[in-house]
């Protein structure tokens, strides 16, 4: 299939940027949408222009790295990472626009690169258990009832791709905070430091400048995790719970 | 008190302030369409007339009037602060974007649909609170006592078809707001439960269909009689 591609250019942070289209051909509807870009960038190669930079890493859908608004929706038309995403999903001749994910905590690096450090600050704020667990306890040692395991897993899925944030019509990080804070408060292991941990970890969301929730949804239906809306419910219970019970004045 | 402001202006307890203001606003709805009912008793206005006067001289009813303005002022005020830090978390905007899929209108607009019911609750204090608290309304008899005929002000308003308008649209955008916010208030307030969210929703799309329509008829069945 042949295509048009608007897409974001942006030297540095700093510069202004601004849409280029590019034509490519013969793109196999097999494709990724990554490997589509490949070969775009092995033809600016050849004719020595700067290629596009994109991040990614596993193309498998495990890191969470590649990210791309495309057509309007982060990670493409459908609810999966852009390294999933297949050409199949696209239109001979169909011009596709693709522009970085944008919220002010998540500042353009070149093209279509974001520097998603904000998440890793707010792991580091909080985000992990700090006592030592010793070693692979026996099954069943600590008694875990299935469907807190289940939840805590689902929340556990979240790769911080940061997909939420590009939805959100405020860049809020809710979805991504509620999910690591529930994964940790729902376990044994996590229990002992969720009060502090949901304290510090939306004190440093704010502080990244990422916006309020609104509640109205775009996150979950854009996470490619399907991260569920009741996390975010979770985290607020474990934030106002905490901030009347905690010891920190 | 360190710590109370702290949760309070983190975004999570100003958005907590908005869903427990937001309650109250739901309550208020409801009382005041209850007392706008009476409008519809073809008494003349006397049942109207009698509300209005009970609640004017009932103190406790006049103290949770003020609390009342001053809860709605803290709504207006945190839907500002909220929607400009909102605003500017994402200060370069996307070309394109396709947020009809993945959430409703009302949900993306509710700072526009609040400034909606701002204008008019603006317009309708003005026409008939501030009438009745500083303008000479006429007076009418009512058993021996001698009360502001308040029912005869809101007749005269409702023969005005653009006043009607206004009103009947504004319950439009009432309603909207109503459509998400009921629910979103329960979601911030962290209840969200496989066996009641379902129900939230759908109470609070029935609250927000059944209210302003009550609302709304008011003025229509009014200017009709009118006629
Ligand atoms: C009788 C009138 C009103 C009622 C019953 C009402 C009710 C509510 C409720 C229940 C919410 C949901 C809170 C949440 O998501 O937790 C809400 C949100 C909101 N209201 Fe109102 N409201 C009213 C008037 C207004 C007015 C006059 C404004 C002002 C300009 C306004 C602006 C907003 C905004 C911007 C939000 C969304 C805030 C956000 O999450 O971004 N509302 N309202
Ligand atoms: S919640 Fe979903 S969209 Fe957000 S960072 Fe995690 S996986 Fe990505
Ligand atoms: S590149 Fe790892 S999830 Fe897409």
């Amino acid at each position: 299939m042949n295509l048009t591609l608007k897409v974001w250019r942006q030297k540095n942070a700093s510069d202004k940027g601004g849409f280029r289209e590019y034509k490519v051909k013969d793109i196999s509807a097999d494709m990724s949408f990554l490997e589509m870009l490949d070969v775009l960038n092995e033809e600016l190669l050849e004719k020595g222009e700067d290629p596009v930079h994109f991040d990614h890493d596993c193309r498998e859908g495990i890191c969470g790295m590649c990210s791309l608004h495309i057509n309007g929706k982060p990670h493409g038309p459908s609810q999966t990472t852009t390294c999933q995403l297949h050409m199949r999903s696209f239109k001979d001749g169909q011009t596709i626009t693709i522009e970085p994910f944008r919220a002010k905590a998540f500042p353009v690096v070149k093209d279509l690169v974001v520097d998603r450090g904000a998440f890793d600050r707010i792991i580091q704020s909080g985000g992990y258990v700090s006592v030592n667990t010793g070693g692979v306890p026996d099954a069943n040692e600590i008694p875990i009832p299935k469907v807190l395991a289940d939840e805590a897993f689902d929340a556990a899925t979240c790769i911080g791709c940061g997909a939420c944030v590009a939805a959100c019509k405020n860049a809020s990080a809710m979805l991504f905070v509620s999910a690591k804070i529930s994964q940790l408060s729902l376990l044994p292991q996590g229990r002992v430091e969720r009060k502090e941990r949901a304290e510090k970890m939306i004190a440093q969301m704010d502080k990244e400048g990422f916006g309020a929730c609104t509640n109205t949804g775009a996150c979950s239906a854009e996470c490619p995790k399907e991260i569920k809306l009741s996390n975010i419910a979770r985290m607020n219970r474990e934030y106002f719970k905490a901030s009347v019970t905690t010891e920190n004045v | 008190m360190s710590w109370v402001t702290k949760t309070l202006n983190s975004t999570l307890g100003q958005k907590l302030l908005m869903a427990l203001t937001g309650f109250f606003l739901i309550l208020f709805l409801v009382v005041h369409l209850a007392g706008n009912l009476q409008l519809l008793i073809p008494d003349n206005g006397e049942s109207f007339n009698l509300y209005a006067h009970n609640m004017a001289i009932n103190n406790f009813i006049r103290s949770v009037s003020i609390i009342n303005f001053g809860l709605i002022l803290l709504h207006v005020v945190y839907s500002v602060i909220l929607t400009k830090h909102n605003k500017k978390a994402r200060p370069v905007g996307y070309a394109e974007t396709d947020a009809s899929t993945n959430s409703t209108w009302a949900s993306r607009n509710m700072g526009i649909l609040g400034t909606l019911i701002l204008i008019f609750l603006l317009v309708h204090l003005r026409g008939f609170w501030y009438r009745l608290k500083f303008g000479s309304p006429d007076k009418v008899l009512l058993g021996d006592t001698e009360v502001d005929n308040a029912f005869i002000i809101v007749v005269e308003a409702f023969k005005n078809p653009i006043y009607v308008g206004f009103y009947v649209i504004s319950m439009v955008f009432l309603a909207f707001h109503l459509s998400h916010g009921f629910a979103s208030a329960f979601q911030t307030l962290g209840i969200n439960h496989k066996k009641y969210t379902p129900l939230i929703q759908k109470v609070g799309l029935g609250f927000a269909i059944l209210i302003p329509t009550l609302f709304a008829m008011i003025p229509i069945v009014m200017y009709i009689q009118s006629l």
